[in-house]
Parts: C-alpha cells; sequence; structure tokens
C-alpha cells in the first residue's frame, strides 16, 4: 500500500502539491472518518457541546421549567457565587475530604500490589482475584454492605476496636470528626482496579535493575525507594490524576446514606452534591452550570499543577 | 481469503498472552526449586499476612451474608453468635418447652425445661423416644444457672421477600436489558472507531486521539447540566434513550483499549486480505475481530458490569418512572426506609445485587485484568 501510494504522488506532483494529499490517501482519510464517526458525533454532542452550553449557561437564567423569560444576565451568577457561602463551604469540605482520601486511595493499592508481587507469597493469582471482587459489588451495594460494617455497635469495626480494648469506639457515620475516615473506609472497596494496575507495573520492572541494586548494596527498602518507585512513577502519576478528578467530583455515597441532607453537621455538603441538588433538584440550570464549571476549573487547576510537578518525579524508561 | 488461512487467527488467548499483555502479567519469579530453606519462613510469614489483609477487606461480604438470613430478633440479640441461631425447642405434650445444657451425674444433657423451680426442675429428656410418656427428670439447682441450647437457623426468607417486595424481576429485566443494548452499543462503536485511529492515516489523527484519552479525565459534571435539560426537554427523561443512546457513540477506555490491541495484529494480514479484495469492512471483520476476541469480550463483560453496577444515570433519569429502574436506584430507594429496622432484608437485597457481576468477573477474570493492565499502563 505504501509503494503504491508513493507511486501515485510521484505521477501527479501538481496535484500532491496543491492539495498535499494523493487520492489513495484521501481515500484513506476518508475511511478513516467513516469508522471514526460514532466517537466525533458523539463527541460533539455529548462533550462538547454541553461543555460550552454548561459555559453559556452561567451567562443566564435557564432553568428546566424556564418560567421566566430567558435572558443573558451577565455576571449575575458569578456574583452570587462570590456571595454564597454554601459553596464555599462545600468546596472546602470536598478538598478536606479530598486531602484524607487521596493519599489512601494512592497509596494503599499500592501497598497492597508490593504485597500481591512479593516472591514469597503464595497462591498470588487467588489473592489478586479475592483483592479485585469488591471492585465489581455495585456501589449501592458496597455502600449499604459498609454502613452495616460501620454500626457503631453491631458493625465490626466497632466490635474488634472493643475486643482489642478500645473504650469508646467512634460513630463512624454520624459523628463529623469520624465521617471522612468512615467515608474512606468505605471508599478502600474500589481499589481493585488501582491494584492490578500497580501490579502490572511492578510485573513490567525489569528484573536486572533489582539485580543491580543489590550488588550496589541495597536492602529492600533501598531497592524500592530507589528502583521500584521511580519504574512505577508513570503509574502513579495515573493513578494520582484519576483520583483527583474522582474525589473532586465525590458525593454519591453520602447521597446514598444520608439523600443529601449533609448530616452528620454539614459535613458532607460536598461541592457536586450542591451541584446535583441545584440542577437536579430545584431545577436551577443557571446556578449549577456556574458551580460546575467552578469545579471544572478547580480540577482543571489542580491537574495541572501535578502535571506541572510531574517532569520532576515521573521517570519515563524511553525518554532521555 | 484463502491465502491467508494458514494464518487463520485461533479465536482465544494463546496468540495474545505471548504478546505484550503476556509480558506484562508474566511472574518474574524463580521457580520453586530455588527456593532455599530460609524462604519458606518468609514465604509463610508474607502469605501469612496476605490471608489476613484478605480476610480483613473481604470481611463486611462475610458479615452481609450472615446478616442476611438473620430474622431482626436474631440480629438484635445482645451478644449473638455470628452465624443465625434460634434457641431450641422441644414439644412436650402439646407445648414447647426450651431445651437446656444440663449437668447430671458429671455428664451434661440436653434436655428440655419443662417445670422451672428456683431450688429443683424437671425436664424432659428429647433423646428419649418414649419422651412424651416417661416421668420427667428431676435435677437440683436454680434453672437460670443454665445455658439455653440453640440451633443452626437460618431465615432465607429474607431474599424470597426483598424479590416479592421490590419487584425484584421487574429491575432485574430492566436492569439486564439496558446493560445489553448498551453492551451491543459500545462494542460495535468502539471498535470501529478503535479500528479507524488504528489503521487508518489522516491528517490530524494524533490531536483527535489526544482529545478521545483527554475525554477519560473530563469531570462528568461539566457536561452533564445541558444534557439533563436537553434530555429533559425532549421528553427523553423517565425513559431508557439516555442511558442507551450515548452507548452507541463509543467510550474513549474501550476505545484506547481496543486500538492498543489492534496495533499488535500485524500489518501484513490486513495488507493479504486486501489484496484478495476484502474492503475495510471485511478486514474489519474478517482478520482483526477474530484475533481481538479476548480483548472485545473484555469491553463487552467491562460495560455490563459498568451498567449493571451504574447508579447515577438511572437515578437522575429514571427517578420519575419507578417501571423502569434498575436494581441499584431500587435497592437505594428501597433501603433509604428501612434500614435501621430490618438489616437482614437489606443485606440480602444487596447480595442479590452483587452476586452477578460478581459472578461476571470471576468467570471472565482473565479477559478483566487485561483490560485494566492495558488501559492503566500503557498510558
Amino acid at each position: 500500500m505504501q509503494v503504491a501510494q508513493q507511486h501515485a504522488r510521484a505521477a501527479r506532483p501538481v496535484v500532491a502539491k496543491r492539495r498535499r494529499m494523493s487520492p489513495l490517501a484521501r481515500r484513506e482519510a476518508a475511511w478513516a472518518i467513516v469508522f471514526i464517526s460514532p466517537w466525533i458525533i458523539g463527541f460533539f454532542v455529548f462533550t462538547l457541546l454541553p461543555m460550552v452550553t454548561t459555559f453559556v449557561f452561567t451567562f443566564t437564567n435557564v432553568t428546566l421549567t424556564q418560567e421566566q423569560p430567558l435572558r443573558f444576565v451577565g455576571l449575575n451568577n458569578y456574583v452570587t457565587l462570590l456571595n454564597d457561602p454554601q459553596a464555599w463551604e462545600s468546596l472546602g469540605v470536598t478538598l478536606k475530604f479530598a486531602a484524607l482520601a487521596l493519599p489512601v486511595g494512592v497509596l494503599t493499592p499500592f501497598v497492597v500490589a508490593l504485597l500481591l508481587n512479593s516472591a514469597y507469597l503464595r497462591g498470588s493469582s487467588v489473592f489478586r482475584i479475592l483483592f479485585f471482587i469488591p471492585y465489581v459489588v455495585p456501589f449501592v451495594a458496597g455502600v449499604l454492605i459498609w454502613q452495616s460494617m460501620l454500626n457503631p455497635e453491631s458493625g465490626w469495626i466497632n466490635q474488634f476496636l472493643s475486643t482489642i480494648g478500645v473504650a469508646d469506639p467512634p460513630d463512624w457515620l454520624q459523628d463529623p470528626r469520624w465521617i471522612y475516615p468512615g467515608l474512606v473506609f468505605i471508599g478502600i472497596w474500589g481499589i481493585g482496579g488501582a491494584i492490578i494496575v500497580y501490579l502490572a507495573g511492578l510485573r513490567g520492572i525489569p528484573t536486572e535493575l533489582y539485580d543491580a541494586a543489590k550488588i550496589d548494596g541495597a536492602g529492600w527498602w533501598g531497592s524500592l525507594r530507589n528502583v521500584t518507585m521511580p519504574m512505577l512513577s508513570p503509574v502513579f502519576l495515573y493513578t494520582l490524576v484519576l483520583g483527583i478528578v474522582d474525589v473532586l467530583q465525590y458525593f454519591l455515597v453520602p447521597l446514598v446514606i444520608n439523600q443529601g441532607t449533609g448530616e452528620p453537621g454539614g459535613t458532607t455538603n460536598f461541592l457536586n452534591l450542591y451541584i446535583y441538588q441545584n440542577f437536579f433538584t430545584y431545577q436551577n440550570m443557571y446556578y449549577g452550570a456556574t458551580l460546575a464549571w467552578l469545579l471544572f476549573g478547580i480540577t482543571l487547576v489542580i491537574t495541572l499543577v501535578v502535571f506541572g510537578t510531574a517532569r520532576r518525579w515521573v521517570y519515563y524508561a524511553g525518554e532521555r | 481469503m484463502s491465502s491467508f488461512g494458514q494464518t487463520a487467527p485461533q479465536p482465544g488467548l494463546a496468540t495474545s498472552q505471548r504478546g505484550l499483555f503476556g509480558r506484562l502479567l508474566q511472574r518474574r519469579r524463580s521457580s520453586g526449586a530455588k527456593r532455599k530453606p530460609r524462604d519458606a519462613a518468609r514465604s509463610f510469614i508474607v502469605t501469612f499476612v496476605a490471608v489476613v489483609v484478605v480476610a480483613a477487606f473481604l470481611s463486611p461480604l462475610v458479615r452481609s451474608a450472615t446478616l442476611s438470613i438473620k430474622t431482626p430478633q436474631q440480629i438484635s440479640a445482645v451478644d449473638g453468635p455470628v452465624v443465625p441461631v434460634s434457641p431450641a425447642i422441644f414439644t412436650y405434650r402439646d407445648r414447647d418447652y426450651p431445651i437446656m445444657n444440663v449437668p447430671i451425674n458429671g455428664t451434661t444433657r440436653e434436655l428440655a425445661l419443662v417445670k422451672k423451680g428456683r431450688t429443683s426442675s424437671q425436664f424432659a429428656d428429647p433423646a428419649d423416644p418414649a419422651a412424651q410418656t416417661a416421668p420427667l427428670i428431676v435435677w437440683q439447682g436454680n434453672w437460670r444457672a443454665l445455658q439455653g441450647v440453640t440451633r443452626f437457623d437460618p431465615h432465607w426468607e429474607n431474599y424470597s421477600n426483598v424479590w416479592n417486595e421490590l419487584d425484584y424481576p421487574r429491575l432485574l429485566f430492566n436492569t439486564i436489558v439496558i446493560a445489553l443494548i448498551g453492551m451491543l452499543g459500545t462494542v460495535v462503536s468502539s471498535t470501529l472507531v478503535a479500528y479507524g485511529f488504528a489503521r487508518f492515516r489522516f491528517p490530524g489523527r494524533n490531536l483527535l486521539f489526544i482529545i478521545v484519552i483527554a475525554t477519560i479525565f473530563l469531570p462528568g459534571a461539566v457536561t452533564i447540566i445541558p444534557t439533563y435539560t436537553i434530555f429533559a426537554r425532549i421528553g427523553w427523561v423517565g425513559t431508557w434513550l439516555p442511558l442507551l443512546v450515548p452507548a452507541f457513540f463509543a467510550n474513549a477506555y474501550d476505545v484506547f483499549l481496543l486500538r492498543q490491541y489492534f496495533m499488535t495484529i500485524p500489518r501484513e494480514m490486513d495488507e493479504a486480505a486486501a489484496i484478495d479484495g476484502a474492503g475495510p469492512f471485511r478486514t474489519l471483520v474478517s482478520v482483526l475481530l477474530p484475533q481481538a476476541l479476548p480483548v472485545i469480550i473484555a469491553v463487552a463483560i467491562f460495560h455490563l458490569v459498568y451498567s449493571w453496577n451504574d447508579f447515577f444515570a438511572p437515578l437522575i433519569y429514571l427517578s420519575s418512572n419507578a417501571d423502569l429502574q434498575t436494581i441499584p436506584v431500587g435497592l437505594a430507594r428501597f433501603s433509604g426506609a428501612r434500614v435501621a429496622q430490618d438489616p437482614g432484608l437489606i443485606q440480602a437485597g444487596t447480595l442479590m445485587t452483587l452476586v452477578i457481576p460478581v459472578l461476571l468477573f470471576l468467570v471472565f477474570q482473565r479477559f478483566f485484568v487485561r483490560g485494566i493492565v492495558i488501559t492503566g499502563v500503557e498510558k
């Protein structure tokens, strides 16, 4: 095919110069468009257009039923946002939870993957399957199972804590001081996917690197620090960025637990819950959209900062 | 077609396991013969730690399973055992009496307490075939000091109750139909798009592919409001259409997964098909698809599990129409009111909800794991 293409190009240099594509290349491009058209259409209809429309919504008074005539309101929604303590509190709630949930979500699967990758572990494929099972448990079922597990009296977590002598085990999901650790417990069930990704990354590290480190006198910690971690840094970056995007949109777990009341003490008034309430419950599309752009902007800034620092800590083996 | 008959791909795992993914999943472990005696102790410790961790990790499932076969009374019993039990009962002369552990003559016997007394009580022996007519056994001591005998007593009716009260057959039907139609749409559209990216050159291909990847990281909150508004305006809210139609326009994860896999299949095979006069569609169907079967299965299973477990989209689009709802939405609605009063019923519902995706994973776990490896590691 390539020979044919070059031949066509050589035979009709004038056309090639003007259009830069040979008929064959054009045919190929046309087929490509045919095949990728589902994605192109889907991208325009379900991603690009809604994104732009969300932005346009922020300058209007659009609601679902539109009882008032639709009009542009300039920056009014942004002024409302600036003066809306609920919005900023919900952002604070989200960031506070993220500060706890993100490190746990990135590091726990790494530690489990290290365990599963240990040469001393017997039956690692069985363990891999077992650790993955909760990942495919439906979200609602997982929340209900953990809600019962975290029950202050009958839940096994607190029964275990009582057994080892903790006098006053926390009421995880009702106590404002313990709600985030409680939610992190629930979130731990979602680490299966990341475990598999880390595990594949670990198995892709050439054995020679460990041999070399051993010769240089590195112990277990030394090779972990100087071989495993740098070699896995692209996987860390991937898990971290996906984790940031996910955790900033967090609200469904508390929604199932408390139907969106924000209990205990407003600690579960996450930013995305506020967005959901605005567009779904109150049908205030304009303000929901404004909040959504706030969420998007913050996600973008944090992600870009992470990518910016990535140069310093992410190591790509193929790169120089 | 016949010209490449000798290289006709075997649908299955063999081809791919030797390839890129085989390398990623391979153990870099020395064979067992090299194990030193000192390593056996380490091996025991590491495996023991893994057993403890995985037991803790999965213990909520065990707890849920035990709760699901208990009545509210069994659950609220103080210091009750993990498994469902009930006091053992013996019917003596048409009345029920509790069975106790009674120490008599140095041995402990299980006897039914017929006459309670502070200093002496009378018992019938359930093990005696003639117990109804035999004289009662007298025991000296306070009956309150005796321990009741319990029997394993599971209550499976929680499952049938959920089945009926939640209108489970309808939810099950809805969930299955939505998952299957969506799966069909996802597999077909994502395969076509991935084929376009993997095999055809066109200006802007790399940029477009970067955009595909970027959409994986796009927060859903930034598109949901107009999408919901439009669906509401055109009357799709309260129908399955918002859940089904987008599935026919490819999905970034699956496109990436399939494209990476297509790229590992040698182009020579396409070209041989082209020389035989096969068009691009024909080449896709007869050359690439049979080779890519493991990944296509992975995409199909991913979508089934994703769709089965999805909560948010069915919640916002089907809230107004209970007849069309899926299991997770139905379960959340059902549990909201009853989670406190009847935990056994709720846990039976959760187990019924998770059994299908978990089974799908266990059956197809090799495909599943490979799919995650490709999307996760290669970026």
